[in-house]
């Protein structure tokens, strides 16, 4: 009940933000879409950084880190740190005073006029959405989920316990279509009123809620561990390959064999049953293996899909200026340190953190990315477990918000408004439709959320890696005068081809970790794109001379 | 200078591939942090200080007009 208690707390302030910013809306389709282009330094960095991090950052961060040892943070958090500021630095502000020169809302509308192609627009549109779309599932599939894990025993007379085994729901547990529905509507009041200011506001204050949260949790946990440094010396004793990045002959892998063991027992109890009582045969853990230099290196090329995230496109247009952009572009890295480094430690300690002789993750526990809520709801009060559930949700909601609001700007000004024709539409009609098109995304995306597709969480590495592929578009439409409209063409197809290519080798997502090449895909995916642009570009006819003109100005 | 600061970018995206620390776990920082999260740890404290000198040195020509021009043809405010 007190996890309840204080979701219900922080959803409210939520809402009172919402409806506070609501107040400030000027009822332009400007204000609504980009805040008036009014959004300074600090809201901008909030905004970028809440968007950029998903509950990924501090569930999934401690869940990889349990599964794979504390190389993921120089895979996944530092090469963020370097590719994300460049990506703000380098394309953002480039892409920003061309949207204030130009009046531009969506990325789509500055493709059209860069490249002189109506039609690049409608190849662009549904793989852009068709990117998002999986994306938006994750997050509301994983409000669901861990409000339903979180808050067992708050209504007894109203729900049952159901499940079995790990996937077991507690008795009076909310729901996850009560859940997922809750998030849903509270993220849909302040966007709907609010626009991207409120979305910006909600992100910096949830931004701050999701990073103090972090290092409270941190710190509660070492402290119940004996300290940090009893902590890692459990690590080195049982389980030092997680402190690095390769698996030596005589590391002694007491993790691993605990999960064996338990393995052995279920698929002995497994054997034992009658045919058609057996269900799915239990599956053996993995091994730990190291991380190969080839894979370390390759994961640079997924952070280059906030280039093409168009709901980072949309935050960039907020900025008040070009100066804005600063604060973003070195606080970013260090804000990625301090969410990132103590998640890491948690998981990697979560391997061999014993308390009572009992280990705090039991042996046989299969999922990685609920490692942090156990260590939270085995060693810390139901208080910090609520405050930690509703930091999580803080992380899933700014980046739904953005997304929500982004795929009803595009529905509205790059289909609606592009082809009812210029001034057919009022600013009041903009607005309107784009609220409409956000309820509409809100719903549509909570009814595919309740189909529960469990295959969606292995898509979100591919969602990435479809964003990053169409990183070279971005960049040279930005710096390469000569880059041209079959050149674009070119670059849109190879990256959709490849990419489709490389996800059916995978299994449509099954291998979780799927290598072409012993590299991640989005590498291979990355060098076809960009040869195809640069390729086609030198054999077709440079844009027009007014195009150059407008976007490469040459100094007087 | 801006050639500094980008080549300064390009030197800390290939010291990222810390090949050096791949297969220790010591020194442990503090006691508590193994070197291999440590030296990424200061790799993001590096990123952030080169981003900064990039924004001061490499800052890009003409956007400063931009932020006190008016969009003419502003389409969100038709």
């Amino acid at each position: 009940m007190t996890q309840f208690i204080i979701i219900c707390v922080y959803l409210s302030l939520l809402l009172m933000l919402g409806v506070v910013s609501s107040r400030l809306f000027k009822g332009t389709a400007a204000d609504y879409f980009l805040a008036s282009r009014g959004i300074g330094s600090f809201l901008l960095l909030m905004s970028l950084f809440g968007t950029t991090m998903t509950a990924f950052a501090l569930v999934g961060s401690t869940g990889e880190s349990f599964r794979e040892g504390i190389g993921v943070y120089g895979m996944m958090a530092s090469w963020s740190g370097i590719i994300h500021s460049a990506c703000f630095f380098l394309v953002g502000i480039k892409l920003w005073s061309f949207g204030k020169r130009f009046g531009y809302t969506t990325q789509i509308q500055f493709f059209r006029d860069r490249f002189e192609s109506d039609k690049l627009g409608v190849v662009l549109f549904p793989i852009l959405v068709g990117l998002i779309i999986p994306y938006l599932l994750i997050g509301v599939m994983a409000a669901g989920v861990t409000i339903e894990r979180t808050t067992g025993g708050a209504f007894p007379s109203l729900f049952a316990a159901h499940g079995v085994g790990p996937a077991a729901i507690p008795e009076g547990a909310i729901p996850f279509w009560l859940g997922s529905a809750g998030i849903c509507l509270v993220v849909l009041i302040y966007v709907f009123f609010g626009g991207v200011r409120g979305t910006a506001w909600a992100n910096a204050f949830q931004t701050i809620v999701f990073i103090i949260l972090g290092m409270v949790t941190f710190s509660v946990i070492s402290s119940k561990l004996g300290g940090a440094q009893a902590a890692t010396e459990m690590v080195l004793k049982d389980n030092p390959h997680v402190m690095r990045r390769t698996v030596r002959e005589d590391d002694p892998l007491t993790r691993y064999h605990g999960d064996q063991k338990v393995f052995e027992n279920r698929m002995t109890a497994w054997e034992a049953k009658p045919e058609a009582e057996k269900g799915p045969q239990p599956k053996p853990p993995r091994k730990p293996h190291g991380i190969s230099f080839l894979h370390f290196l390759s994961y640079m090329f997924i952070p280059l899909s906030v280039g093409m995230f168009p709901h980072l496109f949309q935050h960039w247009l907020t900025a008040k200026s070009a100066k804005s952009f600063k604060l973003s572009v070195i606080a970013h890295p260090l804000l990625i340190m301090i969410v990132w480094v103590p998640c890491v430690l948690l998981g990697a300690w979560a391997t061999s953190a014993v308390i009572n002789g009992k280990p705090v993750i039991p042996y046989g526990f299969s999922n990685p990315n609920a490692v942090l809520v156990k260590m939270v709801a085995t060693m810390t009060s139901d208080g910090l477990g609520g405050l930690l559930t509703a930091g999580i949700l803080a992380a899933i909601m700014s980046s739904l918000d953005s997304q929500f609001l982004c795929i009803g700007s595009m529905f509205t000004n790059d289909i609606v408004a592009h082809y009812a024709g210029k001034d057919r539409l009022t600013d009041r009609q903009k607005v309107l439709c784009g609220r409409v098109f956000v309820v509409l995304i809100v719903a549509a995306t909570y009814g595919l959320a309740q189909l529960r597709p469990g295959s969606v969480f292995t898509l979100g590495v591919w969602c990435f890696s479809g964003f990053a592929s169409l990183f070279p578009l971005v960049f040279a439409a930005v710096y390469w005068r000569r880059a041209t409209r079959a050149g674009a063409y070119a670059c849109v197809l190879t990256a959709a081809g490849v990419w489709w290519w490389l996800f059916a080798k995978s299994g449509y997502g099954s291998q979780g970790q799927f290598l072409f090449g012993g590299m991640m895909p989005v590498a291979t995916i990355v060098g076809a794109s960009t040869t195809a642009l640069v390729l086609v570009s030198l054999m077709t006819k440079m844009p027009s001379a007014e195009t150059v003109e407008r976007f490469f100005p040459r100094r007087k | 200078m801006k050639i500094l600061v980008y080549a300064l970018i390009l030197l800390l995206m290939i010291a990222h591939q810390d090949f050096w620390w791949w297969d220790t776990e010591k020194p442990l920082i503090g006691g508590v942090v193994p070197i291999g999260l440590a030296y990424h740890a200061v790799v993001s404290v590096a990123a952030a200080i080169l981003w900064g000198l990039a924004a001061k040195h490499c800052w890009p020509s003409g956007l400063d007009d931009d932020d006190e021009s008016t969009a003419a043809n502003d389409r969100a405010t038709q």
